[in-house]
């Protein structure tokens, strides 16, 4: 189990401390994973190897996974990830609390989700006729993109890459090297539907984003996401604890270490 | 080829709580039963150690497979319907044991006045007070003669729950004493007495103690660890099918449960219902089960889809007003009779919000039903205020301020400082049926295996949106008085339109019971007056919604209506005729 002492740097500071500031650390992370540097040091940045209580899990096979584990399965252009890290990224970023989305995998969870059974809407009714080609039908129903033929990996790629589109065509510089306030103006035009997106809404495609990227910070870190367990830290939300009986009539605020369905599995 | 089985002497469909406690009865009276389940076979052992949001709460582990089986929706009959397409939407049970096994474990009773809404109505207020294009009726029974069902399900689910001050006589007390009381509760509890209310703890499936029911099956102590809803419980201490009913059932050895079978309709002569057509999903394979009695403990969709792709009984057309099957559809909907309320968010207190149980909190019931004068209200029915501290997982709740961004920094700064300085409270509210809100089959849209889905068209009608609005305010209220530092308070507005979310899991409707056969698909014993041997079950026999959660009345009904069945199975003909003895 993690300790409660606040993560620390490199040079012991606490990590909440140090100035690497967000804006500054995306241009980092584009360079690094714009192929410049191994993908082991990408890896231990992103698991916070800048976390001295790293060190220790480097050492065990979990943070060995890890590594393994942030590569592209689903995104096969690279520009395509380069954006929707900035993106997640402005949807919650790094600050003084703790790690934004890009620290806590939040684009390698996307990535991986994409890649299974949710990117592809297995479980979901696919039945033609879809409601966005019936002329008297109620476009009321349902949210994230649900009447669209598209598929949410679909949605996601022409999403990132339309955002990149703006991005060129308003500032004519790439979504994921425009400033932070390029980024937020192209993204709060999505959200409220005013960029012309093709076979699905460009609202209903930054709600996937949104949902998304919360999902990626505070899921069990099994699924590539939450880094660490540092999004149930920020919230000090402690994951799979077997029980509370002894903590719930009392009026003090329980600080608990997080337990990770890994910790409680035990196997 | 449709293959031929053996006859048994009952077919069910569906394994959760009806089918189960339909199941215990007749095993346990010596009859033998076949269970179908479209869902997967499910144990307590699947639910050790899997206290995942990611999995059950935003990707449904548990819930229905949409691209089985789904609904489609429309606001009104002028429109055209669309398929529900995913769980965000639709969040029904599967599996066995099914939505008994997700459930919260809210455990409450209905009042007397819900069975007879229409003679108390008149009674109280005149004939005029009922809107015109309501179509509430008369159960056909009353509270005094459904209360020996509800202790009997009390005592199988081991609920346990405190005396509620101005709640319906009871013949016996609640099998367990209330769970434990949180702070949170507490707040609720104090603000709502300095209001002149008469808070209550609300009754719960999640043990507050280990417990052996009736039938010698063990429910484990709670151990508040939050994961109820949409969870299978790791500790064996919610009530569930799988740990009750279904185990009973089991142990006699006259029961089984065939999973992966999904049926597709009644066999039937017009007047006797011979078996169940199903498919075995995993080989594509059609079987007719043969049964003496046949029954449909579906959830409501499944029910009344079922009657009308078998062609038993009159489809409901709401432009006459005739016929039966799929009217009076009711729910708990998303926009308008829960999920809404007030929630405040405090500045200087901290509270353990990711503790809790499903079926964990307060109450008040001064506003329930009939229980306040609606003579200068312009609604019926009612509402009860609750918090209920079911336990706050990290990706679902991220509530800030009104006045906070949906994303970016300050969205991240305040969903992280409130997610535990944040408490909600909410107006669960009765529904009333009205003539345009109904199912019928879909003329488009078709199932996995080439059968219609079901329709469903809802309109809110002017007392729904009235009730609502009324019990927003209360909420406001109260949570004023728990002190909070600011609140969003939700608006209902006077065009609101039914969203097309399924997500409450409580619907209600389709085949009604009464005390005829002119205003009803079934009897009191949920046996349908056209055919005899045929028992449809659950939810699809209420008339209307209450403001509370079903799941307990849905049990009585079912040990009332397995009364029936064994008396049928005994003597034929239409058990209703004359009252039964209790335990026939």
């Amino acid at each position: 189990m993690a300790d409660q002492q606040p993560p620390k740097d490199v040079n012991g500071k606490p990590q909440h401390e140090q100035d690497l500031g967000r804006r500054n650390f995306l241009k980092n992370t584009g360079l690094v994973a714009g192929g410049l540097v191994g993908g082991s040091i990408f890896g231990g940045l992103l698991t916070g190897g800048l976390d001295k209580k790293n060190d220790n899990i480097a050492k065990n096979d979990s943070n060995k996974g890890i590594e393994v584990t942030q590569a592209r399965q689903f995104f096969t252009r690279h520009q395509d990830f380069k954006v929707l890290n900035a993106a997640t990224e402005q949807i919650l970023p790094e600050d003084e609390l703790g790690p934004g989305a890009i620290k806590l995998g939040v684009p390698y969870y996307i990535d991986k989700q994409l890649a299974g059974r949710w990117g592809v809407n297995a479980y979901d009714y696919r039945q033609a006729p879809y409601a966005i080609d019936l002329k008297a039908a109620d476009q009321t129903a349902g949210p994230g993109g649900e009447q669209s033929i598209l598929d949410r990996g679909m949605i996601f790629l022409l999403g990132l890459r339309k955002m990149d589109e703006e991005s060129q065509k308003r500032f004519e510089v790439t979504f994921d090297k425009a400033t932070e306030e390029q980024q937020i103006e192209i993204m709060t035009d999505f959200e409220a539907n005013k960029v012309k997106m093709k076979g699905v809404k460009a609202s209903e495609y930054f709600i996937l984003l949104k949902q998304a990227t919360l999902e990626g910070a505070y899921c069990d870190p099994l699924y590539g996401g939450n880094i660490n367990m540092e999004g149930w830290k920020m919230k000090e939300f402690p994951g799979a604890v077997a029980s509370y009986a002894n903590y719930i009539e009392s009026d003090d605020f329980a600080k608990l270490d997080p337990v990770s369905l890994r910790d409680y599995q035990g196997h | 080829m449709v293959k031929q089985l053996k006859k048994v002497d009952a077919v069910i469909v569906g394994s959760g709580w009806v089918g189960g406690i339909a199941a215990a009865e007749l095993t346990k009276a010596g009859y033998n039963v076949v269970i179908l389940e479209r869902g997967k076979n499910k144990k307590h052992e699947d639910y050790i150690g899997t206290k995942d949001e990611l999995r059950y709460s935003k990707r449904y582990d548990l819930m229905q497979e949409l691209n089985k089986d789904t609904i489609t929706s429309r606001n009104s009959m002028s429109k055209e319907a669309i398929p529900v397409r995913n769980n965000m939407n639709a969040r029904l049970g599967n599996h066995t044991g099914g939505a008994g096994v997700h459930w919260n474990g809210i455990a409450f009773r209905w009042l007397p006045y819900d069975f007879e809404i229409y003679s108390k109505t008149v009674e109280r207020y005149g004939k005029d007070k009922i809107p015109k294009e309501s179509t509430m009726q008369d159960w056909g029974i009353t509270y005094d003669e459904l209360e020996p069902y509800y202790d009997q399900y009390e005592k199988t689910a081991a609920i346990s729950g405190e005396e509620n001050p101005i709640g319906p006589p009871r013949s016996d007390k609640y099998p367990n004493p209330p769970m434990k009381e949180t702070p949170n509760i507490r707040l609720f509890t104090k603000a709502t007495k300095a209001l002149g209310y008469h808070p209550y703890r609300i009754p719960s499936a999640n043990a507050s103690q280990t417990y052996t029911n009736p039938d010698g099956e063990t429910i484990n102590g709670c151990v508040y660890c939050a994961f109820c809803e949409e969870y299978g419980c790791d500790f064996g201490a919610k009530a569930d099918p799988i740990g009750t009913v279904l185990k009973t059932a089991h142990k006699t050895g006259k029961m089984e449960i065939r999973n992966d079978a999904f049926v597709n309709r009644v066999s039937h002569d017009g007047k006797k219902a011979n078996g169940l057509i199903y498919t075995d999903t995993t080989t594509g394979e059609e079987f007719e089960q043969l049964a003496d009695i046949v029954v449909l403990a579906g959830f409501v969709f499944t029910n009344t889809k079922l009657l009308l792709h078998s062609k038993i009984g009159q489809p409901y057309d709401p432009k006459t007003g005739q016929g039966i099957i799929g009217k009076n559809f009711t729910g708990h909907f998303n926009n308008l009779s829960t999920y809404i309320g007030a929630r405040g968010f405090f500045e200087d207190k901290k509270f353990n919000n990711f503790m809790g149980a499903g079926g964990m909190g307060a109450t008040i019931d001064d506003f329930s039903g009939d229980n306040e004068d609606h003579t200068n209200l312009d609604f019926l029915h009612g509402y009860e205020v609750h918090y209920s501290q079911l336990g706050s997982r990290p990706i679902a709740n991220n509530a800030v301020p009104y006045d906070t961004p949906g994303w970016g920094k300050e969205f991240k700064k305040n969903s992280i400082k409130y997610y535990n300085r944040n408490l909600f409270i909410t107006p669960q509210s009765g529904f009333l049926p009205n003539k345009n809100t109904y199912m019928d089959l879909d003329p488009i849209y078709k199932d996995a295996l080439g059968n219609p889905l079901l329709r469903v068209t809802v309109e809110y009608a002017k007392q729904d949106i009235a009730r609502a609005k009324a019990g927003v305010a209360r909420c406001e209220e109260i949570m004023k008085e728990m002190g909070a530092d600011k609140m969003n308070v939700d608006v209902v507005k006077d065009d609101t339109v039914f969203d097309h979310k399924f997500y409450t899991d409580h619907f209600f409707g389709g085949a009604i019971m009464g005390a005829s056969p002119k205003n009803s698909a079934v009897n009191t014993y949920s046996q349908m007056w056209d055919m005899e041997n045929l028992f449809v079950v659950g939810g699809s026999s209420f008339p209307h919604n209450s403001n509370y959660n079903p799941t307990v009345t849905i049990g009585a009904f079912a040990y009332r209506a397995a009364e029936g069945m064994i008396k049928f199975l005994k003597e034929g003909g239409n058990v209703a005729v004359k009252p039964l003895e209790k335990n026939a």
